[in-house]
């Protein structure tokens, strides 16, 4: 699905590769989370995938086809929902269809209803942003997301402005998502529990400049609850990674 | 609003008020009307000369506003759009659209009625001139602090550069044209009222010039009064437009 292959990346500001021969592959339908201390390189790795950045070197590849060449390949869901405040949600929702083109208007319509309906948001289209909470704001941007039309979907922290109760119910309700769309999602967060709990696999950037991204299997099935969280592999697993991470800050 | 204060500009109301019954006093106290005169003269000396000032030269001031404020609204646009799309724009014209606010207007518009006679632009060009900056500026930074996040979300879409202009840059500069348009408004008021204090046969400013050259001291301030309100009248329906079009300026 996603291929990196020897990317290298260098910012103007700095005198080395943040990036340095990354390779990585993300296979089709994958729910893989990108953990790492801040700071370390794993937003850049999601910029590269999202074209706002261009490898020095390398090629990232999506479905075996280099993304200089594609359009609409991945849709990115960044940290804050960045929902337009003069539109209502049924018309932040239809952005990304109105950009892409192609589309009438009773056929916008109708997706966004459908995509709103399967966020929970059904009567919430026609409100102004500024009347949701902040999760039923991420989740319309999430709905957004979807509508890109695209299996790839990129969250970039998408919860970490939420208060902790609603970012549990996210994450529960994110999952859902994922197993009834069917798309390959990679998802960054720097909360260890939140990647354990939602992922299928975790790449772990244990160092900075990042020059390969550890792979571990998340020793659990789907569908999760959070009660597997408790399981003996999984505090281990937890545990694990934070040693991981610590190392690297201290 | 608060309990209790039901009518917000209560307040103010009052001050303005208080301020009338000082300038009363010492009109009355100074007793010499060519020099301070009271607010019940300049009232009376306004419906005295309400033929002369509302027939002639309101419309005539009215048009060189209505003439000024559209070619530095399209002008001030114009350039602030420019500065965005290119940089070099901006690097060329933002420094000369600073300097050009250095010159004193009002000391070269004696010039202007030079070039162009007593017609309707040397009027207009100080008008322009002082008018057109406010909007430059202020909708230009408007685009300056369009959220980067946000275009790069639109461009993630796989939106151009015209489609990031129309969906995002427009709307999100709205306000900011709002605020400059009442900046401008009074602005183009000021502006034509010099021009024509400076060379003009008609107009409130020409008619205000005439009176002081009279010792007519109400009749100065009397078409004074009615540029002031003319242009309180123009931002107040501004205002309400701008609260009808926009309900999320404090959601950016």
């Amino acid at each position: 699905m996603l291929t990196f292959d020897n990317v290298c990346f260098q910012y103007d500001s700095e005198d080395f590769s943040i990036i340095d021969h990354l390779s990585f592959t993300v296979k089709q339908g994958e729910f893989v989370s990108v953990i790492g201390a801040s700071g370390c390189g794993k937003s850049t790795v999601f910029r590269l995938v999202n074209k706002l950045l261009t490898p020095s070197s390398g090629e990232i590849l999506v479905d075996g086809k280099n993304i200089q060449g594609l359009k609409s390949y991945c849709g990115y869901m960044p940290q804050h929902d960045l929902l337009f405040p003069w539109r209502t949600v049924k018309e932040n929702v239809k952005l990304p269809m109105e950009i892409v083109g192609g589309y009438t208007r009773a056929e916008m319509d109708e997706k966004a209803e459908h995509a709103l309906e399967s966020v929970g948001l059904k009567d919430w289209g026609n409100k102004a942003p500024r009347e949701l909470s902040g999760g039923m704001r991420q989740r319309a941007a999430f709905a957004r997301t979807v509508l890109t039309g695209s299996d790839l979907l990129l969250l970039d922290e998408p919860f970490s402005a939420l208060d902790y109760l609603t970012r549990l119910s996210m994450r529960e309700w994110l999952l859902e998502q994922w197993e009834r769309e069917q798309k390959t999602v990679l998802f960054i967060t720097h909360d260890v529990e939140e990647a354990v709990f939602l992922s299928s696999r975790i790449l772990v950037a244990e160092e900075s400049p990042i020059t390969y991204l550890k792979s571990i299997e998340v020793p659990a099935g789907y569908p999760r609850t959070r009660e597997e969280l408790k399981r003996p592999e999984i505090v281990e697993l937890k545990e694990q990674l934070i040693g991981m991470l610590r190392r690297k800050t201290a | 609003m608060k309990k209790g204060m039901r009518n917000p500009n209560l307040p103010a109301a009052i001050l303005v008020f208080a301020l009338l019954m000082v300038w009363q006093g010492a009109a009355m106290g100074i007793d010499a009307a060519y020099i301070l005169p009271s607010p019940v003269q300049v009232l009376v000396r306004l419906w005295e000369l309400r033929e002369p000032l509302f027939k002639a030269h309101l419309p005539a001031t009215m048009s060189v506003v209505a003439v000024g404020l559209l070619i530095s609204v399209v002008l001030g646009l114009g350039l602030a759009v420019l500065m965005d799309v290119s940089e070099t724009a901006e690097k060329a014209l933002y420094p000369l659209i600073i300097a050009s606010q250095t010159i004193p207007t009002t000391a070269l518009a004696p010039l202007f009625v030079l070039w162009f006679g007593y017609t309707i632009w040397s009027k207009v060009l100080v008008t322009v001139l002082i008018t057109f900056f406010p909007i430059t500026i202020t909708v230009f930074d408007g685009f300056k602090s369009v959220k980067k996040e946000m275009e790069e979300l639109l461009f993630t879409f796989g939106a151009d550069k015209r489609q990031i202009f129309f969906k995002l840059k427009v709307p999100a500069v709205l306000p900011c044209f709002f605020s400059a348009i009442k900046m401008a408004v009074p602005l183009s008021i000021i502006g034509a009222a010099i021009g024509e204090w400076l060379g003009a046969q008609s107009g409130l400013g020409y008619f205000s010039r005439r009176m002081m050259t009279q010792l007519d001291g109400a009749g100065v301030f009397a078409p004074i009064l009615l540029l002031s309100v003319a242009a309180m009248v123009f931002v107040a329906f501004v205002s309400a437009l701008e609260k009808r079009l926009i309900h999320w300026r404090s959601d950016l």
